[in-house]
């Protein structure tokens, strides 16, 4: 076998991977902020107070600027498909393309129309309207999320469809399986959720930091009042979520479940890794201890996995070399099968017989399941990067945990009217912004990373998803990229950081 | 519906989608006649606040064109856009700076300054209309690519679907007929734009540059579409031979195309006269009728000619390197689970339409004007 020009496929999963980071630094604000808007939005329509209108402007302003933002890094995401992608769009595209459209159709349409009634409608339509406007641009963009995390999942756990030998492509039969996967919801749920968090986060510290300031106190108490429940909730939800997906994870894709561990060797009733810190230079191919040291939740992870605490999990030694006590087919066995499946298909092409067209069918379709390891180069090629994985997760998770907290205090605080004077909280608050960003993208990092070599689970690795361009033309892109994001990313931030600082309008208090 | 009929009803839909698309380039066209019709910086203001709240709308309309297309034909997606690369590139690189410019032309510490954002809203308003009309001509004209998806069972190779040439697009450029096709299409979004300030703009002085500034937008738009339809009309196209699937080429294909399909033939004609009905009353009569006109106009214009490029046993992406990998709405297109699945999905287009016109009306009661700029503490 020829070699793959890895240059071009690591250039173009680059650039896939800046643009998605960057575009990702802006949708969770915008998910979450959206619905603060919309509450203090029906405030203002409930009591017809200049102060819950100005309240609202002022957020909505700070909404508008990420936004705008935020859809300029979008449109990007959904073209690059084609453009860097161009042998996955061909292979799944009869799949993937539905929920993308369906995006466009149902929620892209809601956000832009409403936004503009949203910012212009004040004094141009009736109140109602007005209001509700900011409650549609809050569903749609939560619509929006809906339809590309369904593409998302099936993607990481493909369901609902057939491979069709004939137009080489995988095609759907049930789109009821592909929206409903229990992959999709979890993952939906437990990314908006997120985004909530984030907003909760970004709100209560810039109220902090007004408070910090003594300025706009009532403003910003009235804004804390908000995120702090908002935020509770969700963060408590965001945990429920996450043990969901991650059980979801250890059923279809246990290898990505072990780079999340650091497991090498499984074992039955494992425990879950609350701190710890992996042995630098493990490989698969050497004895190395998994961890220099670790605190364990004992059989916990046995739990999240399979949720029986004596269950087996398998380790990254087992996934790759087999395990026949628990069923597990050794990579090169996988590896095997998938040179079948993809020569069975070449077979039946080329082929005008019928009978041997039959047999061909046939075996195809017993070792489609293992058709993307036929183009593995190895078996260590399955593998994700562990560290990466390993330390992403439990960052995230340690600081879910931490905001939980920090929700909590601040809805204390709110209740018993005391949170002027708790000024360490406050400073805490205020540098808590970045981390809610922090948290999000680390999410992504472990479920995008975690999958590798996989762009569709088991079926096509990244290498054989690429565009036929030069690494080259994608070094191009990806620095044009690069420089024109940061670009705006400080613009950006500049722009921000100066509305803030005028505080809201017409508000002496 | 039969798979054929799911495909040509999504070839409809496209075309619409595409159509609409165009029409809504008014934004992108208004954007490059701002620095020609303001004299002074109020004047700007209320230009780019006219067509600011309307832009998300073509962008939104893009992306949904993409999408719908990817979801309906995903084998021109793959084929289309991972080959002519650049000239995608460069497109969407252009609707990324608009997308901020709006939004931060006038903001204080805005980093680049408003200079730099309106010359960001230039750049799109003439690099995205050139270069669609661009890609859309090589529909008439072709692309050299070839498809083998035997390829997925190699190694090395293995990308099904290969553009030739090393411009990845860009050489489309060179070509007359799709040239003329991206000025007729940079030139009708001006006279649009202009359409659209005559309606939208409570301010004589505008108006009335805006109207001088149509006619000779028009002239220009009428030699190249002129030009345009007569290198289409005349040229060889690529037919499909419905037996056999077999793609090859015709004399005067696009013209036959017209005559054996009638119903095309009126809706261009229709579409024709509507533009030139709306040009008439924005250039002599400063009504802001004329976007309506003009509108309509160009929605039946464009829907027939992407009609004339994928109906009667026609290539819609035909490729001049290989005729035979040349993608058919029949062989480029999803499968019939799929496009059934979405055309229950495309049943909330007309509710969708609703609800942008109702809200687009209740924005639009009343025109834009200087007072109504400077009050408005949301204003671009």
């Amino acid at each position: 076998m020829e070699a793959f020009d890895m240059s071009l496929v690591n250039w173009s999963r680059a650039q896939f991977a800046l643009t998605a980071i960057y575009h990702w630094i802006f949708v969770p604000l915008t998910l979450g902020l959206s619905f603060i808007i919309a509450f203090m939005h029906a405030r203002y329509y409930k009591t017809g107070s200049e102060k819950w209108k100005n309240t609202t402007k002022f957020w909505m302003k700070l909404f508008g600027i990420n936004f705008a933002i935020g859809v300029a890094t979008g449109i990007i995401l959904e073209f690059e498909f084609g453009t860097n992608w161009s042998n996955y769009s061909w292979f799944v595209g009869d799949i993937f393309g539905a929920p993308l459209a369906i995006e466009g159709i149902m929620a892209f349409f809601l956000e832009s129309t409403f936004i503009a009634v949203m910012f212009f409608g004040w004094n141009r339509v009736s109140k109602k309207f007005h209001m509700l406007s900011s409650w549609f641009v809050a569903f749609g963009s939560n619509l929006s999320a809906l339809w590309i995390l369904v593409a998302n999942a099936w993607m990481q756990n493909p369901v609902g469809m057939r491979f069709n030998p004939d137009t080489a492509r995988n095609e759907m039969v049930n789109f009821a399986e592909v929206l409903f996967s229990p992959t999709a919801i979890y993952k939906f749920l437990h990314t908006i959720s997120n985004g909530y968090v984030v907003a909760s986060l970004f709100v209560i510290g810039i109220s902090a930091w007004f408070i910090l300031k003594g300025r706009h106190l009532e403003f910003a108490k009235r804004s804390i009042s908000i995120a702090a429940v908002f935020g509770l909730l969700s963060s408590i939800f965001v945990v429920i979520t996450g043990d969901s997906s991650a059980h979801d994870v250890a059923q279809t894709q246990p290898m990505k479940f072990a780079a999340m561990e650091g497991i090498y060797e499984g074992g039955e009733g494992v425990g879950l890794t609350t701190i710890g810190m992996l042995t630098p230079g493990k490989t698969y191919e050497n004895n190395k201890n998994d961890f220099v040291f670790a605190l364990k939740a004992p059989k916990m992870l046995s739990y999240l996995a399979n949720r029986n605490s004596n269950s087996f999990v398998p380790g990254i030694n087992d996934l790759v070399d087999g395990n026949k006590n628990h069923d597990i087919v050794p990579i090169s066995e996988r590896m095997e099968f998938g040179k079948l499946a993809i020569n069975a298909f070449k077979e039946y092409n080329n082929s005008e017989d019928a009978e041997i067209k039959e047999g061909a069918l046939k075996t195809l379709e017993e070792n489609y399941q293992h058709f993307g390891y036929g183009y593995l180069p190895d078996k260590k090629s399955a593998i994700p990067n562990v560290p990466i994985t390993f330390y992403s997760f439990h960052l995230m998770v340690g600081l879910g945990f931490f905001f939980i907290v920090l929700f909590g205090a601040f809805l204390f605080f709110s209740v018993k009217q005391k949170t002027e004077s708790k000024r360490g909280w406050l400073k805490l608050a205020v540098w808590s912004i970045p981390l809610g960003f922090l948290a999000s993208e680390l999410g992504w990092v472990v479920a995008e990373v975690g999958r590798q070599p996989w762009t569709i689970q088991d079926i096509l690795p990244t290498m054989v998803s690429t565009s036929h361009l030069s690494a080259s033309s994608v070094q191009v892109t990806f620095w044009a990229f690069a420089a024109l994001f940061t670009v705006l990313l400080i613009a950006e931030i500049k722009i921000m950081l100066h509305q803030i600082k005028s505080g809201p309008k017409n508000m002496e208090e | 519906m039969s798979h054929l009929a799911l495909q040509q009803y999504w070839w409809i839909i496209i075309s619409l989608l595409g159509s609409l698309l165009v029409f809504l380039m008014f934004v992108q066209g208004g954007q490059t006649l701002v620095s020609q019709l303001a004299k002074t910086s109020t004047e700007r203001k209320i230009l780019f606040n006219s067509i600011g709240r309307r832009w998300d709308i073509t962008f939104t309309t893009l992306v949904t064109f993409g999408g719908a297309f990817f979801a309906s034909f995903p084998l021109f997606y793959s084929t289309s856009f991972g080959g002519a690369y650049w000239v995608w590139m460069l497109i969407l690189f252009s609707f990324i700076i608009q997308a901020v410019s709006y939004e931060y032309r006038t903001k204080p510490e805005n980093f680049l300054g408003e200079k730099t954002y309106n010359t960001f809203l230039f750049i799109n308003g003439l690099v995205a209309t050139v270069l669609i009309g661009i890609a859309v001509g090589t529909f008439f004209t072709g692309s050299d690519f070839s498809v083998d998806k035997l390829r997925l069972t190699e190694s090395g190779n293995n990308v099904i679907s290969q553009w030739k040439g090393p411009a990845h697009g860009l050489e489309a450029a060179l070509n007359l007929t799709n040239l003329s096709l991206g000025l007729v299409i940079f030139l009708l979004s001006r006279i649009l734009g202009s359409l659209y300030f005559i309606n939208n703009i409570d301010n004589k002085a505008l108006v009335h540059r805006a109207s001088h500034l149509l006619k000779f937008c028009s002239i220009a738009f009428l030699v190249f579409f002129l030009l345009f339809t007569g290198l289409i009309l005349t040229r060889e196209g690529f037919a499909v031979n419905p037996e056999t699937q077999e793609v090859y080429m015709e004399k005067f294909k696009y013209f036959h195309n017209l005559i054996q399909m009638p119903v095309i033939l009126v809706i261009f004609l229709l579409g024709v006269v509507g533009v030139l009905a709306g040009i008439y009353m924005g250039a002599f009569k400063k009504s802001g009728k004329g976007i309506w006109y003009a509108g309509a106009g160009t929605i039946l214009t464009v829907f027939s000619i992407f009609l004339l490029a994928g109906f009667n046993n026609t290539a819609f992406y035909p490729s001049t390197y290989d005729l035979q990998s040349s993608l058919t709405i029949q062989n480029a297109s999803s499968g019939k689970y799929t496009l059934t699945v979405m055309s229950y999905v495309s049943l909330l287009v007309p509710f969708v339409i609703a609800y942008i016109w109702y809200s687009w009306k209740s924005l639009n009661k009343k025109k834009i004007n200087e007072k109504d700029i400077n009050n408005d503490d949301m204003a671009y």
